[in-house]
């Protein structure tokens, strides 16, 4: 029988942190993944912040296979049959360290999990962990493809479903309410292509969400984020909300509306789509972290629940980061006190709390509650994209006065309404 | 092309590797299950669909291991699990 220091369970961005972390301190750590390589699995918008997380892994980033660093900020009020775009262009976004930068996953987690090995971590793909093994009421190993492995301590970094914590009786399969769905598509263009159409110089990059129409009053939206030599266009939307069914519709037709939309069809025109991909993402906030340690586990990233919609962006790969390398810090300390309970292991917790992980979902532990409100995604931007089309048409006959323009649209009763929509929204 | 594919034409582009047995099945007894309506909407590859007799037919072919059916429909209804190691799709980008 095989025994390890540490045996992590998936070798996405949560784990591979964990491990590369745990064997720069040359702790024997086992990675188990289902995909063929890193990232096989794995689906994000998306965008990576790096300043949360550039300190913890200070070698790590000069190197790192990313796309674009996003220097425009976009966002688009999509109403039926118009729409309102904010382009944001600063210069801070333009001066090295780069804020953030635009990934796909296949291609970092690969590299990721090369730094890992390359510190002394071993990774087995192709590898799917059937369930944990408990003795006496704890963690001491699991089973993977009917190979039993041991180890000190388990850390379950298997992504949003995480059926390892669930066996391991951390979590419950999940409530509907409390995620979402994504799902996207990269297009193929020329470089060129995309710097003209996006008025990019350069290595930069824009990120363009799009809420409203694109999801029917649904909770979420679209985003669209530039690679080096692609797009990534997609749609996040809540799963409730599309179980619900009013208005009824199926998630693939979203996409395919949004693609049809003038505003996007002239973005993408061209382009070759090369992939499909989904996944689910957890976005009940606080109240739906679970449980983040056991006897002889701890969760980490996704598999915990640390992943966050604010709105229309979605952040979860700098807290899985984050996550793994706090998770690998509580396995040290575990080690210098030689034993892995849950009371030792709970010291994760206290670190999680100390660092911006804790911090964010306790400060926007309203954002659920507070954006869970079909007017932002119908109302408003109805509302601004009408207001805006009777400001800027010139009719035969007198133009209307702007003043009247407006207060047409903002009855007492809307701005009421309103001040109770964005009176929910200031607790963020 | 960026223009519209049909699911079946923007599943082909993905790479799947086959699996000794399907890794979501609906549980027995449970095909006239409400709950299984659900998936029929939630479904991104849309594997679900709804047949004259009123039914959920589901095919696992071009599955994205994405979650979503198990979460809507809830596991008393299907019996779900991820492909065994190395099967199933393989993300080239991701
Ligand atoms: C469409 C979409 C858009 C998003 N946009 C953004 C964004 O712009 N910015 C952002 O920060 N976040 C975004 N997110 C969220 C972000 O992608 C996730 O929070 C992040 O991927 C979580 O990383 P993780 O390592 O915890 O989990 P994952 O990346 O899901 O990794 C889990 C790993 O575990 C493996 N695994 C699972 N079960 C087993 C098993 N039993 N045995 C062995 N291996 C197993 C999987 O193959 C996988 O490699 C988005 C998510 C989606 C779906
Ligand atoms: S896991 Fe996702 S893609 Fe697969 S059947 Fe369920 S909903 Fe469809």
């Amino acid at each position: 029988m095989e025994k390890f220091d540490v045996i992590v369970v998936g070798g996405g961005l949560a784990g591979l942190a964990a491990a590369y972390t745990l064997a720069q301190e040359d702790l024997e750590v086992l990675v188990l993944e289902r995909g063929d390589y890193s990232g096989a699995k794995n689906v994000t918008g998306g965008r990576l912040y790096l300043n949360p997380v550039r300190d913890l892994f200070p070698d790590l980033w000069k190197k790192a296979p990313l796309e674009r660093f996003i220097a425009h900020e976009e966002v688009a009020m999509m109403a039926e049959k118009r729409s309102v775009t904010i382009r944001y262009s600063g210069e801070e976004l333009r001066q090295e360290p780069y804020q953030s930068y635009s990934v796909l996953r296949a291609k970092f987690d690969r590299w990721l999990a090369k730094q890992a090995e390359r510190k002394g971590a071993m990774l087995v793909a192709k590898s799917r962990v059937d369930e944990v093994i408990i003795e006496n009421g704890q963690v001491v190993g699991v089973r993977a493809g009917g190979d039993e492995l041991h180890a000190d301590v388990v850390i379950a970094c298997d992504g949003a479903l995480s059926l390892v914590a669930e066996q391991a009786g951390l979590r419950q399969p999940g409530n509907p309410h409390d995620f979402a769905v994504g799902f996207k598509e990269i297009i193929e263009l020329d470089p060129a292509v995309i710097e003209d159409r996006f008025g990019l110089e350069g290595n930069e990059g824009a990120a363009r969400l799009y809420m409203g129409e694109v999801t029917r009053g649904k909770f979420g939206g679209g985003f669209l984020y530039t690679n080096k030599e692609s797009l990534s266009l997609g749609i996040v939307v809540g799963i409730k909300d599309l179980m619900d069914g009013s208005p009824q519709v199926q998630a693939p037709q979203l996409l395919d509306d949004l693609k049809q939309r003038p505003e996007v069809a002239s973005l993408i025109r061209g382009g070759q789509t090369v992939e499909y991909s989904a996944h689910v993402i957890p976005e009940g906030g606080l109240k739906a972290l679970t449980k983040l340690y056991g006897n002889g586990i701890l969760v980490a990233g996704d598999a915990a629940g640390f992943s966050m919609n604010i709105g229309v962006t979605v952040r979860g790969m700098e807290y899985a980061l984050a996550s793994g390398y706090y998770a690998a810090q509580a396995v040290l300390k575990a080690r210098e006190a030689g034993q892995y309970t849950a009371n030792q292991l709970s010291v994760y917790e206290l670190l999680l709390k100390d660092s911006f992980v804790m911090k964010d979902f306790q400060n926007f532990k309203d954002a659920p509650t507070a954006l869970d409100n079909p007017r932002f995604f119908t109302v408003y931007p109805e509302m601004v994209t009408t207001m805006m089309s009777e400001l800027y048409a010139v009719d035969d006959g007198p133009k209307e006065r702007i003043y009247p323009t407006i207060k047409k649209h903002l009855t007492i009763r809307e701005m009421w309404d309103m001040l109770g929509d964005f009176r929910k929204v200031r607790k963020l | 092309m960026s223009e519209i594919l049909g699911l079946k034409a923007k599943l082909g582009l993905d790479v799947f590797k086959h699996d000794s047995e399907p890794h979501i099945r609906i549980k027995a007894g449970m095909e006239k299950d409400p709950r299984l309506k659900k998936a029929v909407l939630v479904c991104p590859a849309g594997l679900y669909s709804l047949n004259d007799a009123g039914e959920v037919e589901f095919t696992i072919d071009g599955c994205l291991e994405c979650g979503t059916c198990r979460l809507a429909c809830g596991t008393e209804v299907l019996d779900w699990n991820y492909p065994t190691g190395g099967a199933g799709v393989q993300f080239r980008f991701g």
